[in-house]
């Protein structure tokens, strides 16, 4: 098992590192850091020295991969990519363009996302498995048809309109509670309580839908058809043995976004204005500061491959028949 | 009229794609094993139901993206013909009066007078605040406050009988063909669909058909007289805009797995035929790029195109030309970040498939690894493609107007729905509310996206060789 974990990583490595080439390349090769300077002084302030200096203050005027001038290990390490790529494996995000540091950014920005992310995934998972489990239940009876296609139209509805709809009925008509914003402390539930709503609502629909797949493969298989001829009531199988068994898949695919929630939602953090990581994402992209996008792709390539690792563990945690060794 | 044809970039994928698919078309019918599922397709009701609505969407993208340059009008007729600059397409003529006639602002759905007052001078000198008359809609009417519900009703009436008239006509036609066909009378053909005896749910098709006519006919009686969603800020035709926005929804939808099924195609069959070093320099590069959150990756992208506009802004002669190219590169960016889940199945189904005997057998013949996966593997992987782009289509559409309310998705300067929900989200605080520009657009969306999910299911049911046990 440790083993397994530690060859994990290891494959991790070259995953990462992929990343890592594609952003540099991304962001410096395709456009050199004098485009960058360009697009951030705008037109009017564009000339050599202004550039020159953008470029010095962001450590750009560098080389990208390899400095001819210097000597033994500095010929690698003081370059843009040693400076702004290779920093990011120790997590050292180093500046954003605007000179603020982004890790600092990032732990206190994490805490608003969690604090939304985590309650939608825990309430959305309570209640898409009872609805399934409810549909499954009356499966092939109108309840059923009924079931689905709610669930199909749910789904064709976009996440925008959940988030409008509900800022206008909730907010604005009803006034129930602030249309967006944040606070500290216990005060900053009134302004978490519309977003959790509406981000568990808007997954409904696919949600329920999937669960209810799962539910019904597990439901056609030989185990349960024992289990009825044992003589059990149609509750007792679904609780005791459906349900159960439908937790593996279940199970492992909320493990897999689990180190994704630290990123937060763009589009609800935008909305309801709080001041978590998907909203700085979404501010760095419109004030084009390249160093924070750059910081976050690297770190949502890290937390997803970690989701991954810790899937494959919660397989061997949860289902005996899988062995890791093999 | 003369007009200066243009081609815009992705008008070009569109065709190529009908072509692709008309190829396929023709290719299918030959071949017994692919008319089967899509048999099953045409039983299904709710699909058959959604496709209609899908063709009528389908049909207004396509005559939107053949577009031209309009001739000016010529002062007089030894003067060479002069072309706009403008860009518009077919779609565009047949709505000319949607597309000209322009509001100074905001008005509400079938309003008669403007959205906010304005000082008016009065014959005799005096000036008043009130609200003024619209220019075009209801303009007609004497007396807006009683005869505007009587003048809807009247307009819908007619366009309703219109559109019954059209749409039996057409229905009748083809009753009379397939009657033809059958060698029964028309009479008794019409008695066999009516009474939905037909294998194909031809009952259910018409109903839709028929309804889809008059909402077409009702909808276009009304928007020459009033302004059916309203208009907004700049005074545009709500209504037009959202039927603008069908043709980037759709190509979005169609135009990205285009771009990407290449590359996950032939490196998905590649990875699972060869295996050895070729899969695992394959899965590399898939879980590396799969690794990376995709709103990211198109965010860093749109940041990149932006820098490259910016430099060669010279290369771009018209908005309409930017825009495309916008479009165009939104949906290659969205290609490379959906490609993986696709490469990844159809790398499991070519491990399953290179085991299996035909395959064996071609390699002991001493067949060429090429025309293995050209004339063995793809045909015999086609099921997933089919299942995994139709699935794909809807989420894609959604995606649309996500991306574009972060300004990573479509030029501003592009009819889109998700243009329209950025631009009326900050006017629901105005008192009276403006919400005729989101609700159309959502209403838009929710119809392409709901039968577009439908059908997929439709589709999935039928290709899907693991479902068609448990039915």
């Amino acid at each position: 098992m440790f083993a397994y974990i530690i060859r994990r990583v290891l494959y991790a490595i070259p995953i990462l590192i992929g990343v890592n080439i594609i952003t540099f390349v991304l962001f410096f090769v395709v456009n050199s850091p004098d485009d960058m300077a360009r697009l951030h002084l705008g037109d009017k302030y564009v000339t050599p020295e202004a550039i020159v200096k953008w470029k010095t203050e962001r450590g750009y005027e560098k080389p990208l991969f390899w400095n001819s001038d210097k000597t033994g290990l500095e010929k690698f390490s003081d370059t843009i990519f040693f400076d702004n790529s290779v920093k990011l494996f120790a997590f050292n995000f180093g500046q954003s363009d605007s000179g603020r540091d982004i890790g600092y950014d990032i732990q206190q920005r994490m805490w608003p996302s969690l604090a939304i992310a985590v309650p939608v995934m825990l309430l959305g998972l309570l209640i898409n498995i009872s609805f399934a489990l409810l549909v499954a239940f009356f499966r092939a009876t109108y309840i059923d048809i009924w079931g689905v296609v709610i669930c199909v139209i749910m789904m064709s509805i976009s996440g925008l309109f959940y988030i409008i709809g509900g800022q206008f009925v909730i907010s604005k008509l009803l006034h129930l509670v602030p249309i967006s914003g944040y606070d500290t402390g216990l005060e900053a539930i009134k302004f978490l309580i519309l977003p959790v709503i509406v981000g568990v609502i808007g997954g409904i629909g696919s949600g329920t839908r999937w669960y209810r797949t799962i539910f019904l493969e597990e439901i056609n298989k030989d185990y349960v058809r024992t289990a009825r001829a044992k003589g059990l009531t149609e509750l007792t199988v679904h609780y005791r043995h459906v349900l159960q068994n439908a937790l593996i898949p279940i199970l492992t695919g909320v493990v897999v976004v689990l180190p994704l929630l630290f990123m937060g939602s763009l589009i609800t953090e935008s909305f309801f204005s709080i001041p978590g990581l998907g909203s700085y994402t979404i501010d760095a992209i419109n004030r084009q500061d390249f160093a924070i996008v750059r910081s976050m792709v690297f770190l949502g390539s890290v937390l997803y491959i970690i989701g991954l690792i810790l899937t494959d563990i919660s397989y061997t945690l949860v289902d005996p028949r899988v062995r890791l060794e093999s | 009229m003369p007009f200066d044809y243009v081609l815009l970039k992705t008008d070009a994928l569109l065709y190529v794609l009908l072509i692709f698919t008309g190829f396929y078309v023709v290719y299918a019918r030959q071949k017994e094993h692919l008319c089967i599922p899509w048999r099953q397709v045409a039983r299904n009701k709710l699909g058959m139901m959604s496709a209609v609505i899908l063709s009528f969407f389908l049909s207004i993208a396509i005559l939107d993206s053949i577009h031209f340059h309009p001739a000016l009008e010529r002062t007089s007729d030894d003067v060479e013909i002069q072309y706009s600059t403008e860009i518009i397409s077919l779609f565009d003529v047949i709505v000319e009066p949607l597309r000209t006639r322009v509001e100074k602002t905001y008005s509400a759905p079938f309003a008669t007078h403007a959205y906010s007052k304005e000082t008016i001078e009065q014959a005799n000198g005096e000036t008043r605040r009130e609200y003024p008359r619209l220019v075009y809609g209801g303009s007609h009417l004497e007396n807006p406050e009683t005869e505007r519900t009587v003048d809807i009703i009247k307009s819908s009436i007619v366009g309703l009988i219109k559109g019954l008239i059209a749409s039996a006509l057409i229905i009748s036609l083809l009753i009379f063909r397939q009657s033809k066909q059958a060698k029964i009378s028309f009479k008794e053909r019409l008695r066999i669909v009516l009474q939905a005896k037909t294998e194909v749910p031809w009952q259910v098709i018409f109903v839709t058909f028929c309804s889809m006519m008059i909402l077409v006919f009702v909808s276009a009686e009304l928007s020459l007289k009033y302004h059916i969603f309203g208009t907004d800020k700049v005074g545009m035709d709500v209504f037009y805009q959202s039927l603008k926005s069908i043709r980037t929804g759709l190509l979005i939808g169609t135009l990205t797995t285009l771009v990407m099924l290449p590359f996950a195609l032939i490196l998905g069959v590649m990875a699972g035929y060869f295996r050895g070093w070729v899969d695992d320099v394959i899965q590399y590069l898939y879980t590396t790029l799969s690794s990376i959150p995709g709103v990211l990756l198109i965010a860093a992208a749109a940041l990149m195109l932006e820098i490259y506009m910016a430099k060669h802004a010279a290369e771009f002669t018209s908005l309409a030309a930017r825009a495309d190219l916008r479009l165009l590169f939104l949906c290659m960016i969205l290609g490379i970040t959906s490609w993986t889940g696709l490469c990844r199945l159809l790398r499991g189904e070519a491990l399953k498939l290179r085991e299996i005997d035909y395959i064996e057998a071609s390699k002991a013949f001493g067949v060429s690894h090429m025309t293995i996966i050209f004339r063995h593997m793809l045909p015999n992987v086609m099921h997933i493609v089919m299942i995994s782009v139709v699935i794909d289509f809807s989420g894609l559409v959604l995606a649309e107007a996500v991306l574009t309310y972060i300004n990573i998705g479509v030029d501003p300067s592009m009819e889109s729905w998700g243009n329209m929900i950025n631009s009326a989200r900050l006017e629901l605080a105005r008192e009276p509310v403006v919400w005729w520009s989101l609700a159309a657009a959502f209403i838009f969306m929710l119809g392409l996206v709901l039968s577009a999910n439908l059908f997929s299911d439709a589709v999935r049911d039928a290709f899907d060789p693991r479902l068609s046990g448990s039915k």
